[in-house]
């Protein structure tokens, strides 16, 4: 039996997405992070697109791997470090477990990954009984445009304020002298 | 088999947590703020499966909110890593110690 398409799109990108921010995380060079991040973000966009949401996975590409990792980019290249700082007093592994509060922090995430699966199975046994909803409008445009400027209208333009603040921010925080 | 809402937010705790490992373990700025970026798209694809889930666009109108904190925040962290490593020659978080008592 053949598993239906969008079945092995999920695997197909899921597992590309987990293993390349996994790569993000273990790379040394941050070089490599970026451009696994950006593998990331593809792979994330594919399953946009699987979950019937083209708008999103068309933005994620222009915004997300066109715009924000080209930022990356640049400053790792202006930075010009690609190692990561190994004189440093904790020791010179680039991931530390050496140190207890590291140690602590690890232990941490892997908790939280359990606690996200504890309760993400108290939500489903709850939301069982809506069945599989109608995905028809869900991939207009037209209709997150009407979201976005009836409803979100507020937000939207606080977003604007927000974007100016922090490119204000960002050329005073860069600059060598004001 | 079918795919589930339950499956798109598995995938996302997983991506969350890798996020929040690389956050802790990681001691170089830059990767420390790439660790942020996976984690933001982990909770964008949440809002995105779960919108789809429930038949309504609100989640992809958060997403792109979500995208444009991103951006945002990228922006003004980079500027911050810029002037930090004018100051100290580095990029460790432990480095940047002036502030502990």
């Amino acid at each position: 039996m053949i598993p239906p398409l969008d079945v092995v799109l999920f695997y197909l990108f899921g597992g590309a997405a987990v293993a390349s921010s996994i790569a993000v995380v273990t790379q040394r060079n941050p070089m490599h992070s970026v451009l696994m991040l950006i593998a990331s973000f593809l792979a994330l966009a594919g399953l946009y697109i699987n979950l019937d949401s083209p708008f999103t996975a068309v933005t994620q590409i222009i915004v997300y791997a066109g715009a924000i990792m080209v930022l990356f980019l640049f400053v790792v290249m202006l930075l010009n470090a690609p190692r990561e700082d190994v004189a440093s007093p904790y020791g010179p592994a680039y991931i530390t477990l050496t140190t207890g509060p590291r140690k602590v922090f690890a232990l941490l995430s892997v908790i939280l990954l359990i606690e996200l699966a504890f309760v993400m199975r108290q939500f489903v046994s709850a939301s069982q009984s809506s069945g599989p909803a109608a995905a028809g409008h869900v991939s207009s445009v037209r209709e997150i445009g009407i979201a976005i400027f009836t409803r979100y209208s507020l937000a939207f333009e606080a977003t604007s304020v927000l974007i100016l603040v922090a490119m204000i921010g960002a050329v005073v925080l860069a600059k060598k002298k004001l | 088999m079918e795919l589930t809402l339950t499956h798109y937010l598995a995938l996302s705790a997983v991506l969350f947590s890798v996020g929040t490992a690389g956050v802790f373990l990681r001691r170089n700025l830059i990767t420390v703020l790439l660790s942020i970026e996976i984690m933001l798209n982990a909770v964008n694809l949440t809002f995105v499966a779960a919108g789809r889930h429930y038949g309504v666009v609100d989640g992809q109108v958060i997403a792109f909110f979500v995208m444009t904190v991103a951006a945002a925040e990228a922006a003004v962290g980079l500027a911050l890593v810029i002037s930090l490593f004018r100051h100290k020659e580095s990029l460790s978080p432990d480095v940047f110690t002036s502030l502990k008592w």
